[in-house]
C-alpha cells in the first residue's frame, strides 16, 4: 500500500486502462499532488 | 445539393438504410515502414545501425499475404480461428494463402507505387527512370514523372521525400508542394498520398464486387464520406481540407460528391452513423464511407518487435470502403435508431464508455447485452501490441462488456470469460487505428447476418481526442447491425 500523502505524483493514464483524470481523482483523495496529468493512445 | 445533374435525390419514401459490403484495400508496404513516425524518430537518433536493423526486421508479400491476421481481415478466414493457431501468429503462415477474399484485396509494394502514380496529379512524385521502366506494364495510360539518379539525390537534398522497395533500393521520391509551407512538405504529402491512394483502392475494390441488385442497375454513389486521419491542406487550413472527392476521382467514380468527417479512430463510425441518416432521410441513395491507410504508423511499435525477434508487423497500409443504401431486403440493417455518442458530460473510465455505448443503446432497444451475437471493438492484433507493452485490447474491451452483463444480472459472475469468448473474438486488425476501431470485422459482420446465423452484431469504437491536446476528452460511437426483416422467413425455412 502506497502512502500518497503530501506526495508529488506523475499520473500517466491509457485509454483503454485508467485515464488520467481518474488517476488524478484517486491521488488527490488521499493526499498526493498531481504535477502532471497525462492520458496516451498507446495502440 | 447543386443543380441538374443531380447527385442526390429528394424522395417521400424513409428507407430504412443497410450496409450492403465492406471491403478493404491492404497495401504491403515495407519499403515505407522506416518512413512512418516512429522509425523515423529511431533512425535519427540512432542512424545507420538502425536502419539495418529496422530494414532487416522486414516482411516478404507472401509472408504478409500468409500472416494470418491479414487473412482474417481479408475475410478468407473466421477471426474466431485464430483461437486455433497458436501465437505469435507470424511464426504460422498459411499455406496457399492468396492475396484476396470476400473482404478485400493486398497488393505489393509495385502494385502501390504504380497506384500512387495515378493519384500523383500533381505531379509531386518522381519515380527513379528505371523503375518507371518495370512501373509501365502496371501503369496503363497513366502519365508518370521520372528522374534520373542525380536528380533524384539532388531533390532529396533540397527536402524531397525518398521512396524505397523492402530491399533499400531508391526508386523515386515526393517533392514538397511548397518550399516554405510545413502543411505541404514533402513527408506530410507523402503521407496523404497513401491515404488517397488506399483508400482509392478499398473504393474501386468494393465498387468492382458489388453486384447489381436483382431488379436491376446498382444505384451511383451520391455522397463519399472520408474518415482517414491524415490532415490535408495549406498552411492556412492544415487539416481543414478534405480528402474522399480525390478518392472518389481515382477510384473513377463520377456521380458523387464529398466531405471528410474527422474523429480520430472513431471516424468510420462517425462517418458510418452518418451515412445511415442521409440514406434514411432520403437525401441519398447510396453512400460510401471511405478510409486511406495511415503511414504515420507503420512501425510504430518497431522497438517491441525488435526486442521480442518478431519481424515489424506494421508494414501494412489499409483503406476501406463501405457501402450503405437502402434497404434491399438482404442486407444487415443499419440501426441508426440505436447510434450512440459519448456526449461531453459522459465519464470516460472504460466502464463508462461501455454503459454509454453498449449497455445503453441496447436497453433502450429493449435488449439484453446477451442479444448481441458478436461485438466489433478496438480490434488490434495482439502480436503486434504486447510486444510492445499495450497488452490485448479487445481482451481488455471484451472483460469489460461481460462484467456489465455480469452486473446487470444477465450473467453470473463465473460466466463472464465464457460471455467474453462467445460474444467477443480475437483481435486481428494492423494497427491503423481507424480500421481497428470495429470496422475490421465488417465483412464478417455482413456475412454472419446474411448468410450465417447471426442476428445482430454491435459495432463500437473509441476516438483518442485528448492526443490532439485541445481537450482531455476521449470520444465514442456505436451503432447496431441487424438481420434484414425480409430475411427472417428464409431463415425460419433454411
Amino acid at each position: 500500500m502506497i502512502d500518497f500523502k503530501d506526495k508529488l505524483v506523475l499520473a500517466l493514464g491509457e485509454r483503454d486502462g485508467i485515464p488520467a483524470p481518474a488517476l488524478s481523482t484517486c491521488v488527490e483523495s488521499v493526499g498526493g499532488r498531481v504535477v502532471y496529468a497525462a492520458t496516451e493512445c498507446f495502440v | 445539393m447543386g443543380s441538374a445533374p443531380k447527385a442526390t435525390l429528394t424522395t417521400d419514401r424513409r428507407p430504412r438504410p443497410v450496409v450492403r459490403a465492406a471491403r478493404f484495400a491492404v497495401a504491403h508496404v515495407p519499403g515505407l515502414v522506416l518512413a512512418g513516425s516512429k522509425p523515423r524518430r529511431d533512425i535519427a537518433a540512432g542512424g545507420a545501425e538502425t536502419r539495418a536493423a529496422l530494414r532487416r526486421a522486414l516482411r516478404s508479400f507472401q509472408d504478409a499475404v500468409g500472416y494470418p491476421p491479414h487473412q482474417v481481415l481479408l475475410g478468407t478466414l473466421a477471426p474466431e480461428a485464430l483461437r486455433e493457431i497458436p501465437r505469435p501468429w507470424h511464426l504460422r503462415p498459411l499455406l496457399g494463402a492468396r492475396p484476396a477474399g470476400p473482404g478485400g484485396a493486398m497488393i505489393d509494394e509495385f502494385g502501390f507505387y504504380a497506384w500512387l502514380a495515378r493519384a500523383d496529379t500533381a505531379r509531386l512524385v518522381h519515380f527513379a527512370e528505371d523503375f518507371a521502366e518495370e512501373l509501365r506494364p502496371r501503369l496503363g495510360d497513366a502519365a508518370i514523372s521520372t528522374k534520373g539518379s542525380a536528380g533524384l539525390r539532388g531533390a532529396i537534398e533540397r527536402h524531397a521525400e525518398p521512396l524505397h522497395l523492402g530491399d533499400g533500393r531508391l526508386i523515386g521520391a515526393v517533392m514538397p508542394g511548397h518550399d516554405q509551407d510545413e502543411s505541404l512538405a514533402a513527408p506530410v504529402l507523402l503521407e496523404n498520398f497513401a491515404a488517397k491512394t488506399t483508400g482509392a483502392l478499398a473504393l474501386r475494390c468494393l465498387l468492382d464486387a458489388a453486384g447489381d441488385p436483382p431488379d436491376g442497375e446498382d444505384d451511383p454513389v451520391d455522397y463519399l464520406i472520408g474518415c482517414g486521419e491524415e490532415a490535408v491542406g495549406d498552411r492556412y487550413q492544415r487539416g481543414g481540407g478534405s480528402l474522399a472527392k480525390a478518392i472518389g476521382e481515382l477510384a473513377g467514380v463520377r456521380t458523387a460528391g464529398a466531405c471528410d468527417v474527422k474523429a480520430f479512430c472513431a471516424g468510420p463510425l462517425h462517418g458510418l452513423l452518418m451515412a445511415g441518416a442521409l440514406v434514411a432521410s432520403g437525401m441519398c441513395r447510396r453512400v460510401v464511407v471511405v478510409a486511406g491507410g495511415s503511414l504515420a504508423k507503420l512501425g510504430m511499435k518497431c522497438r517491441g518487435h525488435l526486442a521480442a525477434g518478431y519481424p515489424l508487423l506494421e508494414d501494412v497500409l489499409v483503406g476501406a470502403a463501405i457501402d450503405v443504401a437502402a434497404d434491399d431486403g438482404r442486407s444487415p440493417f443499419l440501426r441508426v435508431d440505436t447510434a450512440a455518442v459519448h456526449r461531453i458530460a459522459d465519464g470516460t473510465a472504460p466502464h463508462q464508455m461501455a454503459q454509454v455505448l453498449t449497455v445503453a443503446p441496447l436497453r433502450a432497444a429493449g435488449l439484453a447485452l446477451g442479444d448481441v451475437d458478436r461485438y466489433a471493438v478496438e480490434l488490434h492484433n495482439p502480436d503486434i501490441t504486447e510486444p510492445a507493452g499495450s497488452g490485448d485490447v479487445p481482451a481488455r474491451n471484451y472483460q469489460i462488456i461481460a462484467a456489465l452483463a455480469a452486473q446487470a444480472g444477465e450473467i453470473a459472475r463465473s460466466e463472464i470469460p465464457a460471455f467474453a469468448e462467445a460474444h467477443g473474438m480475437p483481435g486481428f486488425s494492423p494497427t491503423q487505428g481507424h480500421i481497428a476501431s470495429a470496422i475490421a470485422y465488417l465483412p464478417h459482420a455482413v456475412a454472419g447476418l446474411t448468410r450465417g446465423p447471426f442476428t445482430r452484431v454491435q459495432l463500437v469504437a473509441k476516438g483518442s481526442l485528448f492526443l490532439g491536446r485541445m481537450t482531455e476528452l476521449t470520444d465514442g460511437v456505436s451503432i447496431l447491425l441487424e438481420r434484414n426483416a425480409a430475411q427472417e422467413p428464409e431463415r425460419r425455412t433454411a
